[in-house]
Parts: C-alpha cells; structure tokens; sequence
C-alpha cells in the first residue's frame, strides 16, 4: 500500500500526454480500421478494471442494503434491510465520532509530510554532492522498506521494555517514560502511527521535491535573487508557482494513502485501545469482517469511500478541467 | 554566491542528523536479527552486533510454511505486475497517442480506479471470492493485485509514451514499418527506463498487500510474506530477534531492488509531475 502511495505522482505523469498528442488535423488513418485500434487496445485495461474493481464495487453497494451476518452467511439467506443499515450508522455516534478523527488524523499526518518533506526536498537542493548522496541513500532505503516490515520495525522500538525509544529517552532524564506503554492510550498510540507514516512518506515528497527543483530553470533564482528576495521569497515566488502542479499531485495522493492506511494502524494495535484509533478504513474492516457484520461493514465502506471522494473532491474536478482544456 | 562558513555547516549537520533518523529503523531491524537474545534483552541496548549470530534467521526460514509462502509471495507480484505491465502498455499507447470518442472519460475512470479503498472492499471481494469457490486460491489474489497496479501503471506509462517523439513512429512508418512495427522496434526500448520504474511501484505495493490476502487465504499455507510476517510475530511474541530476522527477510529484495533501480523512479515519476 505504501506504494499505492507512491502511486505516485502519475496523476500527473499525464499531463505530459499533452505534448504528444497530435492536433487532430494530423491524425493517422481516419479508415474505420484506425477508429476501432484504440477500443481495442483498451479492452484488457477497461474489462479488468470492470471485473476486479466495478463488480466489488457493485457487489458492496448491494450488500450495504442487506442484513448479512454470520447466520444469514452460513445458510446463504438474502434478507434485505433497505435503507437500515445506513440510518443505523448515520443515526448512531460512533461513525461521526470515527469521521472525524480519520479526517484530523489525515489532516495532521499530511500537513506534516508536506511541510517536512519540502524542508528535506529544499535541503537536499543546497547540499553538496557527497552528502546528498548520503541523505538519498537513506531516504531511499526508508522509501523501499516494506509497510509491514516496517511497522513491525516500529513494535519493537517502541517496546515497553526493551525498546531503544523508552531507554532514549530516559537517559534524556525524562524517566516516567522508561518502561512506558505506548500503545495503552489514544494520543501515545497515534504518536507512534504519525511517526510511522510521517517517516514513511517523507522519502517520496522530498527526493522527488528535490528532483523536480532540478527542473526549475536557473535564470528564474537569479533574477529573484538579483531582486533581492530572500530564501523564503525565493521559495514562494519561484520555487513554489513553478512545481505548483508537483505540490497538488502529491497532496492529493498523501491524503488518499494516508486516509486508507491500513496495516499501519492494524498492525500497531487493531484500532485500539478501545477502538480509540480505528479510523474509517479500520472501522469498516472490524465492523464487517472482525465482528462478522457483513452488510453493516458494507455499508461503512460506502459511506468511507464517499468521505474519501469529498475530501479529494477539489484536486479531482481540477484534473477534470486540464483534461477538457487538452481535449 | 558566497556563504558564511556557518553557512555552509549547518546544511551538512541537519542532513547528517536526518539520515541517520532515517535510516536508523532499517539499521535496528537489521541489528537485532543478528544479535543473540541476551544483546537484545537488555537494559542497555548494544548498538552494535559484535556476537552475531544466524540463530534467529534459521527461527525464521524454518518456520512452518516459510518456503511455500516465499513461493506464493514471488509468483502472485510477478505474474501481476507481469500482467499489468502488458495491459498497461496497450493501453497507454491508446490513450497517449490516439483520439477517439470517450478518452477524457476512459482517463478519469482510470484516476479514481486508482483512488479505490480496497482496505474497504475486502468484504465484498471476500463475498464473490467465496462464491466462485475460490478462497485460498493464489489466482483472486493475482488478478486483483494486478488491478491495484494497473491505473497507476498505465497512467505513469501514458507520460513514457507521450514524451517519446512521435516523429520516431512516424519516420519509420514511412520506412515501412506497420504501426505495430514501429512500435516494437522504436518505442519500446525508449520504454524501458518508465516500464523499470512503474514496475518497481508495481512490486511493492504487490509484495505488501495485507488486508485482502488476510481475508481471503486463511489457510496457513496459502497466504503471502505480510502474512507470514503478521502471524509470525504474534506466535513468536517477544522474541525480537526472531521477529526482525523476519522482517528483514522480507524487506530485503524490495530494499536492494530499490537501490538498484531508484534513480530511475524518482527522476520518471518527476518528469511527469513538472511539465505541467
């Protein structure tokens, strides 16, 4: 999933499509032959994407309509619930109370991989060659290290016990928390999530920040700097207008990998203590698959991937629009 | 410009200071494995192995299913980034050089198939997996792991394919070359650097998957490393030597892969990300 992260900035790969789209006056073989190549070329992509994703999707909106549990699933009863489900969930507290908290966390998580990871990206802009290959080094290790490798990585450095944060930080003289468990209240456990997925994420904002400033034309900073602007000028006046579609791209996929990350939250503790850190992806799994209410779980991951699109709304019409532009 | 000798210090210190923070959870993993339990179980952490010690990495290897489940994990994420890859690349030929009626639509679908919340879905997919009679089965996971891959593989690609000249394809057209011709033999070795740098994020994502191989191959033989990983650590509890050897197992080929192929993605991936 981390990757589905790095799904990186495709969202933008796109736009370069621009460039290599012909005007239409140029185009190759106007013959029926020619009109049919590109539904065909298609078809495998489109088909597989019905299949594997359309048909879940279709399958979830039926079940969120249904009363699925264990029993009705063991003798393959079909009772339908209408609208049940829903007023249930929208009725009861805990789905607003988790609505929130998924959006605050996601919120949190993001503006500080934003920030940092353009400190970092900014950073490795000023450094020398030896030690910005040092730093990349690292960042790309951090990058390649596996979602559950590292979160179980993460279990063992926060162990009450024996975990090298604890003894850290009470040779720092902040002794209370020598034998200190993290994962025993809400704030501490979603300490310990943040710091997963901020140090997760940071590699990709900050080596491709980096290597996108490389792209910035030189004459841009000297001309501002020949204005006198400082570095902060420099940053909103040069850096910031001219990576401007680098920085939506990538908030917008922060935002989607941080609001399903899934084994993170999962591994550290299954949502708890409490359910305290289940966040909305969470809650529909443990709804519907831990505590085996099929069409309740269904229903919650409608209503999550609707909060999902709310969220994501802007950057999506956006793109929308570029597209009707090029067209 | 000339910088003052703090300047110029300060740069080098936080960069330092940063990369031993990074890379310091990719070191303790790595450590620990190697150190026999009294090093680990201590109340002063030893922070280097000088006793190591392969004990913990045979814990690993030779627990039950290790080896079937090293099968499942590498044939599922090359059969389906393999897979998607091939889908991928007609498809962004389609889309990069072609007009036709509903592209901008086909483009969209493919934005937000790559939005999709499979952490969300894994009911419904468990529900039609079950149905076809084919829980514990390696093929579900293969195809929908490929579908995970397949919108942002053929989106990445469609700016590989866009960026290369489209007056290469023509000339040899007019050499004679068909279009499939033209195709095979002018832009697909321009393609390789783009199909090395999607399909690493293909085999990440593909190699990580949890939430739906944890629903749908239950059976103990049957599942992926993630799995392996997850269950592993509860059964082995807190033996932290054991448990890190197999992480470190699992993170290994992604870790030197990366390396290897790392300039490729991050230079490809920007390329698209800037010429707006």
């Amino acid at each position: 999933m981390s990757v589905q992260i790095e799904d990186a900035v495709q969202n933008s790969a796109p736009r370069i499509g621009k460039g290599g789209a012909p005007p239409p006056g140029r185009r190759r073989g106007t013959g029926r032959a020619a009109g049919k190549a590109p539904y065909l070329l298609l078809i495998p992509a489109l088909a597989a994407t019905a299949v594997f994703l359309g048909w879940p999707m279709v399958r979830n909106l039926i079940l969120s309509f249904q009363n699925l549990n264990m029993k009705q699933l063991i003798q393959h009863l079909t009772e339908w619930r209408g609208f049940g489900n829903y007023s249930d969930i929208l009725g009861g507290e805990q789905f607003w109370r988790v609505t929130v908290r998924t959006i605050v966390f996601t919120g949190v998580n993001v503006v500080l991989i934003m920030t940092l990871g353009v400190l970092i990206g900014l950073l490795l802009a000023r450094l020398g060659k030896k030690m910005r290959l040092v730093l990349s080094v690292a960042l790309v290790l951090t990058w390649a290290m596996p979602v559950i490798a590292a979160t179980t990585v993460f279990q063992w450095l926060f162990d009450a016990r024996y975990g090298v944060v604890n003894w850290v930080l009470d040779k720092l003289g902040w002794h209370s928390m020598a034998h200190y468990d993290w994962v025993g209240s809400q704030l501490s456990t979603f300490f310990v999530i943040t710091v997963l997925i901020v140090w997760q994420s940071l590699p990709f904002v900050a080596l491709n920040l980096y290597a996108a400033t490389t792209t910035i034309p030189k004459e841009l900073y000297e001309a501002a700097r020949m204005d006198g602007a400082g570095t902060w000028k420099v940053f909103t006046s040069v850096t910031f207008p001219f990576l401007k579609p680098f920085f939506l791209a990538t908030t917008f996929l922060e935002i989607i990998w941080v609001f399903k990350a899934f084994p993170q939250i999962f591994a550290i503790n299954e949502g708890g203590p409490d359910r305290l850190t289940e966040t909305l992806p969470i809650y529909a799994f443990t709804e519907g698959v831990g505590n085996l209410h099929f069409g309740m779980g269904a229903a919650i991951s409608l209503l999550t991937i609707v909060v999902l699109l709310g969220m994501t709304a802007y950057y999506l019409r956006l793109t929308l629009k570029q597209e009707e532009d090029e067209a | 410009m000339k910088r003052s000798l703090l300047g110029r210090i300060w740069p080098n210190a936080a960069a330092l200071v940063l990369a031993l923070g990074f890379v310091f959870p990719v070191y303790w993993m790595f450590t620990t494995a190697f150190k026999p339990n009294g090093d680990i179980i201590t109340e002063d952490p030893v922070w280097f192995p000088l006793n190591g010690t392969f004990e913990h990495f045979s814990t690993a290897v030779n627990a039950p299913n290790f080896w079937s489940l090293v099968g499942n994990s590498v044939t599922v994420t090359v059969l389906a980034v393999g897979l998607s890859l091939l889908i991928a690349l007609c498809g962004s030929f389609a889309v990069a050089r072609m007009r036709f009626k509903g592209r901008k639509g086909i483009i969209l679908t493919f934005m937000v198939a790559q939005m999709a919340p499979w952490e969300v879905l894994v009911i419904s997919i468990y529900m039609i997996v079950r149905d076809a009679d084919m829980l514990n089965s390696l093929v579900p996971l293969t195809f929908f792991y490929m579908l995970m891959v397949l919108p942002f593989t053929l989106l990445t690609l469609r700016g590989y394919v866009a960026a290369v000249p489209k007056e290469l394809e023509e000339s040899a057209m007019v050499d004679g070359c068909t279009r499939t011709q033209a195709f095979v033999k002018i832009i697909f070795p321009l393609l390789a650097p783009g199909l090395m740098a999607t399909s690493l994020f293909g085999f990440i994502t593909a190699w990580n998957e949890f939430p739906l191989v944890l629903v749908l191959n239950k059976e103990p033989d049957k599942g992926t490393l993630p799995l392996w990983l997850s269950q592993f650590q509860s059964q082995f509890g807190d033996d932290w030597g054991a448990t890190m050897a197999a992480a470190s197992i699992f993170a290994l080929p992604i870790l030197v892969l990366f390396l290897f192929l790392q300039r490729k993605a991050v230079g490809g991936l920007t390329a698209g990300a800037v010429k707006g």
